[in-house]
């Protein structure tokens, strides 16, 4: 057990090292100056463009710049960005409130997702099963910041049953509507995989097998079809929520939310590698991390797994 | 990604495929038996035929210019001269949504067959062979799937802007790309641990007693049992393509006119969401449309297939 | 100028309008003519605020997101009135010239710094030293530039990449600035500038005090001016709080007791904040609440509009870079194919004037239809003009903005007008953000026409011609060159009479309606909304909130 965990953490380094390395390489072959928006609409002085290049090593080739960072990164330095703040810090405040905001996004998929999936699936053909499939599908097909609009005008402002927006005081009951948003695309996806595997084990000779010894309709469809049926959920929970936490880009901008989201695009947008590697290494960390977790909780929902 | 995903999930796998007992029945004939008499596939195959008309010769519904802008009668509710009334600009959003179906389309299908393609291929490499091209695909799998869509597509994008000169197949192309490189990893995983469950069971290993190549045993049992997850994931995924295409318009950096698409339309329509719904309505009624009747088919073609499910 | 920053206009779809308020006339106002104000004195209010780019120093802050912040903490020689934009005099007690060139200023005793030292002359001729220095490298350096001596501190190395490796300026002063007493310091100018006074009271003109220049790193992390407003605490990326100032002794002051400005990302998210009674004021009302004039419904009786001294033109690409549009006759043809009234109406919502000339109406100096028929929409005439230059050769107009602001939706309303009057395709061209926009304008590859604006520094018809339009100045983007107009700048600004000055200044205006360099397109507004608490919410003419008649109810 302890065995499989070193090696899955060992197996990161490269996962970690590779991904950081494609961020570094696209923020680098982002066109346009970084310095070029910094002083408005007119050019900034040539002395003032020089000392900025100078200072955050612009100058520097590729290679340079890349070890550089690495180098500082294995000293648990990530560096300050252009606007001369450490990144660490910044991640300090953000990481937290998008961490709260996935998390919750997790929960409302997960408990809706697997409701309605489990309610489509033992009622398959019939009503619910369409309505479900119908709903969810609705949702996926409406794109987030649509979402995101429409239900902050109806709950936030029409109908203020909501806080419109978040804002630096982060409170769980702020984050509910914005975590719904966040959460909804994968609703769907939760459901449909919920479904599916349900589907297929009720047809499962094991099933057949505990219903003939007589247990009860709920114990058969809790115990066994459902623990069996909810791997892939599982697997797919854990993949999201790397996925949402970058994901949280859109939602965060619509909702006020001072997330890492926000961040990585301003780091985008201002051409800053400091800041986006440094969003991104922790990120896919968090991301490598859950699935590790997700990895050691098959062994405890479908006891054939073991990890030694 | 995973090494637990070794274990079959399914304890049932281990039967023998039924239709393939019967002499002169291929799979696909016998999925195609079961099809016919599905009244969601025909549904379905009538939708998405309709969109692919429309994609491919929108004239046909519509003799309206697209791109005619009539601004005096901007946000027009529907009405007999423009159908689905006027968007910001004024264009008739009749005419815009029927164009628009083509590079939706265009993204949506090529980008989901980019990724199947991809991610079967890596996923088969990984789950079948094993040992160190299993790690080294795995890896390189998982960087991939560390990396968000949306981040990968919003620095994507930014790197290869379009100018004025981008001809539009390059345009809609850099996008199927950008979701394909970012969206494979998913497919392979599903793929690989597929692989993982069919290969342990006895018909597999029998197959290779008898000397099979490993591409008849990849074609004729490994792909019937694996297929079907990723079918279902797929074709959700193609309306997610379709979507994704949509964030990336709203971002700014998605397709530029003068491609029209739904996604554009969508994004463009935002402004007046609060006080002309009908603007955004029409563009997401469609996109709603074709992502279902994918989404339907996809299910309709993972029953068929499916040998468990007979 | 004041840029229309990239921070808060980054995404286009439900986001801003595209005026992005300047800075400067923060802490300050009449008075006597906040009638409609009343509201009571002290308490605290949060207003819209955004990311400032650089530390906040004021010779370093060219952005709006710093300058708004800079400008309530700061105190300048003059302030300019919130309602007509005038100079009055703020710090100074007088500033005398006899030609133009040569200035006295003196200061009025007892102004203090928020670090408790009095302001003397010699802070403002330290700061203007600082800021001209070259090796400072403060953005705004060049608003020193008029000043005699500004060449000798500048670098001229031979690295081209920076021109300040391994040189040394000649000089590290400024050799037009001399203090006489504490209360008195004299100005020279390399040239004769008639609008030197209305330049001062730019923040760059700040002084600065002594501590500053011990540790400009930590001044740039909390501030000191001599304004109504002092820095408390600036939590980044989240809030900046100001409190007020106990020793202000200005006639600027405000009601308020404390001030926070609210970083938000989004115009959106902050308007829905003010309807919610989160925030108070914002800056901005996005386009979305400005269809139908939503805002007014969602808004009631807590809303504002305000000319503000903002432009926004389409400017042609040099014609090195792209000889198609060479032909002013092409240019004014284009102009004319332009249905400003109806552009406005649809995807505007009225909140913008049309434009009829290069300069904004809110200056002294403005001239009304500078640009004549060649702005007005006229789609035979504009055909029979094209035809006249004999068609166009480039196949088909372009028109680029940039993607992260939301200018798509007039580009290509534009775009479509031109196509209809003259039949010649346009398309519009989205660049993906505003540093690759700009960055291919700086280095000649914008091909065919981009969008342009301009926010004054400092309320002047100057402001709008001559970094704009001036052989080899900053700001001309599209290589304009005439000798007859530079000509006509010289001499404005070596008149002594105003109306004079001004004069020139409009024959200068009106060659600009011969060659084309950009067409004028209109003038921009300034919209305002604020929650149920506060009163006295007005707007300056650079479209900035005016603290000295906010109060809460």
């Amino acid at each position: 057990m302890y065995k499989y965990i070193l090696r899955r953490l060992i197996q990161m380094i490269p996962v970690l090292l590779g991904a950081t390395f494609i961020i570094f390489v696209m923020v680098y072959a982002l066109p346009g100056d970084p310095t070029i928006g910094l002083c408005g609409e007119r050019p900034c002085p040539a002395a003032f463009v020089a000392e900025f290049r100078d200072k955050h090593g612009l100058n520097d080739p590729f290679l340079v710049r890349y070890f550089t960072y690495m180098g500082n990164l294995l000293h648990g330095d990530l560096g300050t960005n252009f606007r001369d703040l450490a990144v660490v810090d910044e991640l300090k405040l953000r990481y937290p409130t998008t961490a709260k905001l996935a998390g919750m996004a997790i929960v409302f998929e997960t408990v809706i997702g697997i409701i309605a999936g489990v309610l489509a699936g033992i009622r398959k053909g019939r009503f619910i099963d369409n309505l479900v499939l119908v709903s969810t599908l609705f949702v996926i097909s409406i794109p987030i910041f649509v979402i995101g609009v429409t239900l902050q005008y109806y709950f936030g402002l029409k109908y203020p049953i909501f806080p419109a927006t978040v804002g630096s005081d982060v409170t769980y009951y702020k984050l509910l509507l914005p975590a719904f948003v966040l959460g909804s695309a994968s609703i769907a996806y939760v459901a449909r995989l919920t479904r599916t595997n349900l589907v297929e084990n009720l047809r499962a000779d094991y099933l057949r097998t505990a219903t003939a010894k007589g247990l009860t309709r709920r114990r058969t469809l809790s115990v066994h079809a459902l623990r069996n049926s909810l791997i892939p959920v599982v697997t797919f929970i854990g993949a999201d929520f790397g996925g949402l936490l970058g994901g949280a880009i859109v939602t965060e901008r619509i909702f006020n939310i001072q997330g890492v989201g926000g961040f990585l695009f301003t780091g985008i947008r201002n051409r800053d590698p400091v800041s986006v590697v440094g969003t991104v290494t922790v990120l896919v960390l968090v991301f490598l991390i859950a699935n590790l977790l997700v990895d050691l909780l098959y062994g405890v929902l479908d006891p054939r797994i073991s990890h030694d | 990604m995973t090494e637990a995903s070794t274990i079959a999930v399914s304890a049932e796998a281990g039967q023998p495929v039924g239709g393939q007992a019967d002499e002169g029945r291929s799979l696909a004939s016998d999925a195609w038996r079961q099809l016919k008499g599905n009244p969601i596939f025909w549904v379905s195959v009538s939708l998405i035929t309709l969109f692919v008309v429309m994609a491919l010769v929108p004239q046909l519904f519509t003799n309206v210019d697209p791109g005619a802008a009539v601004l005096k009668e901007a946000r027009a509710e529907p009405g007999a001269d423009a159908w689905f009334g006027r968007d910001i600009q004024g264009y008739d959003i009749y005419s815009r949504t029927v164009y628009g179906a083509r590079a939706s389309i265009l993204v949506g299908v090529f980008s989901t067959l980019a990724t199947v393609v991809i991610g079967l291929v890596m996923g088969v490499l990984a789950g079948y062979y094993g040992g160190f091209l299993d790690t080294l695909v795995s890896r390189v799998t998982d960087i991939f799937f560390a990396i968000p869509l949306l981040l990968g597509g919003i620095l994507f994008m930014s790197t290869f802007p379009n100018d004025q000169n981008t001809p539009y197949l390059v345009v809609v192309g850099k996008v199927v790309l950008v979701l394909s490189v970012f969206g494979w990893p998913s497919i392979a995983r599903l793929m690989r641990s597929s692989v993982l469950q069919v290969k342990p069971n006895d018909y597999v290993q029998a197959a290779r007693a008898l000397g099979a190549s490993p591409w008849r045993i990849i074609r004729s049992h490994v792909m019937p049992n694996a297929l079907a997850p990723v079918i279902v994931v797929s074709t959700i995924n193609l309306g997610v393509f379709i979507t994704a295409e949509a964030t990336l318009s709203f971002l700014g950096i998605g397709l530029t006119p003068p491609a029209v698409s739904w996604g554009v339309a969508i994004s463009d329509a935002l402004v007046a969401v609060r006080t002309y719904p009908h603007i955004l309505l029409f563009p997401s009624l469609f996109l709603s449309l074709a992502v279902l009747a994918f989404i339907m088919l996809g299910d309709a073609v993972r029953d068929a297939f499916d040998p468990k499910s007979r | 100028m004041r840029g229309l920053t990239r921070t808060v206009t980054m995404v286009a779809g439900i986001s801003t309008v595209a005026l992005l308020a300047a800075a400067c006339g923060g802490g300050s106002g009449d008075k006597a003519t906040s009638s409609s104000a009343g509201g009571k004195a002290g308490g605290a209010v949060t207003v819209r605020g955004c990311n400032p780019q650089n530390p906040l120093i004021p010779s370093n802050t060219t952005e709006t997101c710093g300058g708004n912040v800079l400008d309530a903490i700061t105190a300048k020689l003059v302030h300019y009135n919130p309602e007509t934009g005038a100079p009055e005099n703020d710090i100074a007690d007088k500033i005398d010239t006899t030609d133009n060139q040569n200035f006295t200023v003196t200061i009025k005793k007892g102004y203090k710094f928020q670090d408790g030292t009095e302001v003397k002359a010699k802070n403002f001729v330290d700061a203007w030293n600082y800021a001209a220095y070259g090796p400072n490298a403060q953005s705004s350096g060049y608003f020193m530039e008029p000043i005699e001596g500004f060449g000798d501190m500048q670098c001229a190395g031979t690295d081209a990449e920076d021109p300040c490796k391994g040189f040394t300026p000649k000089a590290k002063t400024l050799t037009g600035l001399a203090v006489k007493d504490d209360y008195t310091f004299t100005i020279k100018t390399t040239e004769k500038v008639s609008n030197m006074p209305v330049r001062l009271g730019y923040s760059a003109f700040s002084p600065l005090p002594d501590t500053f220049f011990s540790d400009p790193k930590a001044y740039g992390e909390k501030p000191v001016g001599a304004g109504p407003y002092k820095l408390d605490s600036w939590t980044k990326n989240t809030e900046i709080k100001l409190s007020k100032f106990a020793d202000y002794s200005g006639k600027f002051g405000g009601k308020l007791d404390a001030i926070t400005f609210k970083i938000y990302q989004d115009a959106d998210a902050a308007y829905t904040d003010v309807q919610a009674n989160n925030l108070d004021v914002t800056d901005e009302v996005p386009s979305s609440a400005m269809i139908d004039d939503k805002y007014k419904t969602d808004l009631p009786d807590r809303n504002a509009q305000k000319a503000v001294g903002v432009i926004q033109t389409i400017t042609f690409a040099p014609v090195k870079v792209d000889p198609n549009y060479a032909d002013p006759k092409i240019r004014q043809a284009i102009s004319m194919a332009i249905d400003r009234p109806t552009i406005i109406k649809q995807i505007f919502n009225n909140t913008r004037q049309p434009a009829t000339g290069w300069v904004s109406p809110v200056v002294d100096g403005y001239k009304a239809n500078a640009c004549g028929e060649y702005c007005t929409f006229d789609a035979a005439k504009a055909k029979a003009k094209l035809d006249e230059a004999g068609g166009f050769k480039g196949g088909k107009m372009t028109i680029a903005y940039n993607a992260d602001a939301s200018h798509k939706a007039w580009v290509e309303a534009t775009c479509n007008s031109i196509k209809g009057a003259l039949g010649v395709d346009c398309v519009a061209t989205p660049v993906v953000d505003f540093s690759t926009f700009r960055g291919n304008i700086a280095a000649g590859k914008q091909k065919g026409m981009f969008r342009t604006g301009w926010q004054m520094d400092y309320p002047s018809i100057e402001n709008f011609l001559a970094p704009i339009f001036k052989t080899g100045a900053s700001s001309n983007d599209g290589k304009y060159s005439n000798p007859e107009f530079d000509k006509l700048l010289t001499e404005a600004a070596a008149s002594t009479d105003a109306a004079q000055a001004n004069q020139k200044y409009q024959e200068a205006e009106a060659l600009l309606a011969n060659d084309m360099p950009a067409i004028p397109m209109w003038y921009s507004t300034a919209t305002f909304g604020w929650s149920d608490k506060v009163t006295g919410v007005k707007i300056t003419a650079f479209g900035t909130i005016d603290f000295s008649s906010l109060a809460l109810k």
